[in-house]
């Protein structure tokens, strides 16, 4: 097998792994307590609201609109990590296909790992640091799986007997 | 061409030959493969269910219970906004507990079908190769129904602050899968370490048909859409939408609490509108992958489908064709709104449609490999 395929297969296959052992561990300590807290939030905005404390209700609707940014993205590392780790699984099994040579190809597998890793990691830090530098993280992650599954694209295109 | 005495050719006996050892009777590899595009089948039947006839009304009972919390704000009752939040909770946990339920399902079904492309080179015994598949399958079920139960179980007889008897049962189903991936990473671990000669050629990672190459194709173009979309989706509206949410439930609040019901009832409309699009454009990303996704693991498996031809080339069709209807169609329903809706769940019809043909083609290749293997 060549060594492109083993980085797509075994990178694939253990961020796949990560990716379900960090929803568990969310599922298990986090989520739960996570959606009780954002629920509170809201109902405490409303009723605060229901009883002229409008500072109070301002400010518990600010905290449920931070609980549920820290939610939605913890869920989507979860489910893109997975996702993207599957992917690589997948090309890596046809990656015999990608019409380009071993060092080309190689480069390709470690651009698609490397975007995998990061894009879900920058999604995810976006929860501890609200600035630029997470979300940059993000962007370069997705871009490097988007140029990688491109290339992927062309070499099936061209084929390899 | 060397023809035996009953007629079949040599080398077609040969292929069944090679064809029976990879894909025995009840081995890990069938296992896997029927496992797999059945979780898949039922994820899809479940989710064209979910959309059809759930999903519509608990939005709608969700906007009534906002409406019935920014009233009690407007009359000054806490405690009446306190059960509208709760009734929206319990609303919230359905929807979400089914969606998960969904893709879940789903999701195990891509695991299978990539272990069993993967078990040639998974370097434990037939028996333990067995074991695994069916411990997947069990944890596989188990998640989805689990997870599906949270909503009706509750927190019924836990022992936990936060977790009812449903979620444990999911949790560790999910547990399971895990377990079983890195057995499957320590098998192929195992495989690539040792020193072996030439592998035997596997015949699903040869075929070049034009069924292979069409699903091959189709499902790279359909990740990457989904990919730019979803980039696309993120950079434009993910932040904005947001803080729109942030500002309509603090003018729910304010316009409420000074009386002003025409605004309060304005903003928890916009609001529904809001999540509408949230929700659809997060679909239309989620399902162009997943259809993607699934293409490519379908092409490997084509050597399977026992079909004539042209009907292999009609399901291929009509797979795709489904694969990109559903997520258009989906975001366009923020245009369109049920008509297009109508048609996305259509298109969601077509791929399960072309999806139970190829399990009939697998079925109907098993029966053939097992009659002329002398199986029963």
């Amino acid at each position: 097998m060549i060594d492109s395929r083993k980085v797509l297969i075994f990178g694939g296959l253990t961020l796949s792994i990560w990716g379900m052992a960090y929803g568990i561990w969310y599922a298990v300590f986090a989520e739960h307590q996570t959606l009780d807290g954002l629920g509170a939030a809201l109902a405490s905005g409303f009723m605060r609201a229901a009883e002229n404390r409008m500072a109070e209700s301002q400010a518990a609707l600010a905290d449920a609109a931070s609980r549920s940014f820290v939610y939605v993205r913890q869920v989507d590392a979860h489910g893109h990590w997975i996702g993207l780790g599957l992917l690589l699984l997948i090309l890596g099994i046809a990656f015999d296909r990608v019409g380009f040579n071993e060092r080309a190809r190689m480069f390709i597998a470690l651009m698609l790992l490397a975007g995998a890793i990061l894009f879900p990691l920058g999604v995810l830090l976006e929860t501890w640091d609200r600035g630029l530098g997470p979300q940059v993280v993000a962007v370069v992650g997705s871009a490097l799986v988007i140029l990688g599954l491109c290339g992927t694209a062309l070499g099936f295109a061209r084929g390899n007997s | 061409m060397n023809i035996r005495r009953d007629g079949i050719p040599a080398i077609v006996e040969k292929h069944t030959a090679e064809a029976a050892e990879h894909f025995a009777p009840f081995s890990a590899r069938r296992t896997f493969v029927i496992g797999g595009i059945a979780l898949i089948l039922c994820g899809m039947i479940w989710g064209d269910i979910f959309a059809a006839f759930i999903l519509h009304p608990n939005a709608n009972r969700i906007g009534e219970s906002l409406l019935a919390a920014t009233r009690a704000v407007a009359e000054h009752d806490p405690q009446a906004a306190g059960a509208a939040f709760q009734n929206i909770g319990a609303l919230l946990e359905n929807r979400g507990t089914k969606v998960d339920a969904h893709s879940h399902m789903i999701g195990f079904g891509y695991i299978a079908l990539l272990m069993a492309l993967l078990q040639p080179f998974v370097a434990f015994p037939e028996s333990a190769k067995k074991f695994l598949a069916r411990l997947l399958l069990v944890g596989a079920t188990l998640l989805p129904v689990g997870v599906f139960l949270i909503h009706y179980v509750g927190m019924a007889g836990s022992p936990f602050a936060a977790i009812g008897w449903a979620s444990v049962f999911g949790d560790f189903g999910g547990f399971l899968v895990c377990l079983v991936c890195v057995c499957e990473l320590a098998g192929l671990w195992t495989y690539f370490r040792a020193p072996r000669d030439a592998a035997a050629p596997d015949n699903l990672l040869a075929d070049r048909s034009w069924a292979a190459r069409a699903l091959l194709c189709g499902g790279t173009i359909l990740v990457l859409i989904g990919f730019l979309h979803g980039s696309y989706y993120a950079g434009a509206y993910l932040f904005q939408y947001e803080a729109r949410d942030r500002t309509l439930l603090s003018a729910m609040t304010t316009k409420a609490a000074a009386n002003d019901s025409a605004g309060s009832e304005q903003a928890v409309a916009d609001y529904g509108q809001l999540q509408s699009a949230k929700a659809l454009n997060v679909a239309a990303h989620a399902h162009v992958i997943e259809f993607g996704v699934l293409a490519i693991l379908l092409a490997f498996f084509q050597p399977y489908v026992f079909l004539r031809e042209r009907w292999k080339r009609t399901w291929v069709i009509a797979l795709l064709a489904g694969s990109l209807m559903l997520p258009l169609f989906v975001l366009l329903e923020l245009r369109w709104g049920l008509i297009a809706g109508g048609i996305a769940d259509a298109g969601g019809l077509l791929v399960i449609i072309a999806l139970l043909a190829m399990l009939v083609g697998v079925w109907r290749y098993t029966g053939r490999l097992d009659s002329a293997a002398g199986e029963p």
